[in-house]
C-alpha cells in the first residue's frame, strides 16, 4: 500500500492527477446537472416559501463547500507547517479561489432568497456576519500569497492566516446553535432524519451536494498542477538569471 | 417543462443565473491558466535545455 506521502511528490501528484482529473470532471458534471436540473424541474415548492425553496440546491452546497475548503486549506497548511510538503502549501493556495467563490455564490443566493423571505438582502445576523469574515480572510489569504515572492515564506505566513481564520470557519457553520439569535434558520442537514429538510427536496440536494464537493476536488487538483508548475517555472526563471 | 415560479420567479431564476454564470467562469478560468501555464513551462524547459 503506497504511503499518503509519496503524493508530497510534485511528480506522482501530476500523474495521479492527471490519471483522476477526467473522472471527477465527469462525475462532477453528471451530478451538478442531474440535482440542479432534478431540483429545479423536478421537485414541488414548499408550502412556507414556496417556489424560493429551489435556491437551496445553490445555497446548502455553496455554503458547505466555503467552509469545508477552509477546512482542506486547514489540514494542508498544518501538513505544510509540520512536514514542509511544497505540495500541500500549493494545494492550500489552489483551493482558496474556489472556497472564495463558493462563499460568493453562498452570500449570493442567500441575500436573493433573504429578499422575499425576510424582507431584506441582508441583516447583520451572526451567521450571516462570520460569512461575511469568513470571504474578507479568503481574500486576505490570496492576497497574502500575491504579495510575498517568496514561496516559502508566503506559505508560512499564509498559513498562520488559516489557523486564525479557521475560527471564522468553525463559527459559520455553528454560528446559528452559539447565539441561537439571528433570522438565519439552523442546519438544512443534519445526521438527526428528524431536523432534515422533507425527503422530496433531501435527495436532490444530496445529488446537489455531490456535485459541489466533486468541483471542487477536482477544481482543486487541476489548480495545484498549475501551482506546482509555475512553481517550477519560477525556480527555472530564478536558476536562468543566475548564470 | 417550465415549472410555474409564481411571483418569486425573479428571485429563484436569477439565483441559477448567477451562480452558474460563477461556476462557469471558475472553471474556465483554472483551465484557460492550467493551459497558459503549462504551455509557458514547456517553453521555459526548452529554452534552458538549449541554453545549457
Amino acid at each position: 500500500m503506497a504511503s499518503i506521502w509519496e503524493y508530497a511528490n510534485p511528480k506522482k501528484f501530476i500523474e495521479t492527477t492527471d490519471r483522476l482529473l477526467p473522472w471527477f470532471s465527469a462525475l462532477a458534471l453528471l451530478c451538478l446537472v442531474v440535482g440542479l436540473v432534478w431540483g429545479f424541474f423536478f421537485t414541488p415548492d414548499d408550502y412556507k416559501q414556496g417556489s424560493t425553496v429551489k435556491i437551496i440546491y445553490l445555497h446548502v452546497p455553496s455554503a458547505l463547500m466555503a467552509i469545508n475548503a477552509w477546512m482542506m486549506m486547514l489540514v494542508a497548511s498544518l501538513i505544510w507547517i509540520v512536514r514542509r510538503h511544497h505540495v500541500s502549501a500549493l494545494a492550500a493556495r489552489a483551493a482558496a479561489p474556489v472556497g472564495a467563490m463558493m462563499t460568493v455564490i453562498a452570500l449570493a443566493t442567500g441575500a436573493i432568497w433573504g429578499q422575499p423571505m425576510w424582507g431584506t438582502w441582508w441583516a447583520w445576523d451572526p451567521r450571516l456576519t462570520s460569512f461575511l469574515i469568513l470571504f474578507l480572510f479568503y481574500l486576505g489569504y490570496m492576497a497574502l500569497w500575491s504579495a510575498i515572492e517568496n514561496d516559502d515564506t508566503a506559505a508560512d505566513l499564509t498559513s498562520v492566516l488559516c489557523i486564525v481564520g479557521s475560527v471564522f470557519a468553525v463559527l459559520s457553520r455553528y454560528a446559528v446553535n452559539f447565539w441561537n439569535q439571528g433570522l438565519h434558520q439552523g442546519a438544512s442537514l443534519s445526521l438527526d432524519k428528524e431536523e432534515n429538510v422533507a425527503d422530496v427536496f433531501y435527495h436532490p440536494l444530496l445529488m446537489s451536494i455531490a456535485g459541489f464537493v466533486l468541483l471542487f476536488v477536482a477544481l482543486v487538483f487541476l489548480r495545484t498542477q498549475t501551482e506546482i508548475r509555475a512553481r517550477r517555472m519560477r525556480a527555472l526563471v530564478a536558476r536562468e538569471r543566475l548564470q | 417543462m417550465m415549472p410555474d415560479l409564481g411571483k418569486y420567479a425573479q428571485a429563484v431564476l436569477s439565483s441559477y443565473a448567477v451562480s452558474i454564470t460563477l461556476l462557469v467562469l471558475l472553471v474556465g478560468i483554472s483551465v484557460l491558466r492550467a493551459r497558459k501555464v503549462r504551455r509557458e513551462l514547456a517553453e521555459t524547459e526548452q529554452r534552458v535545455r538549449r541554453n545549457g
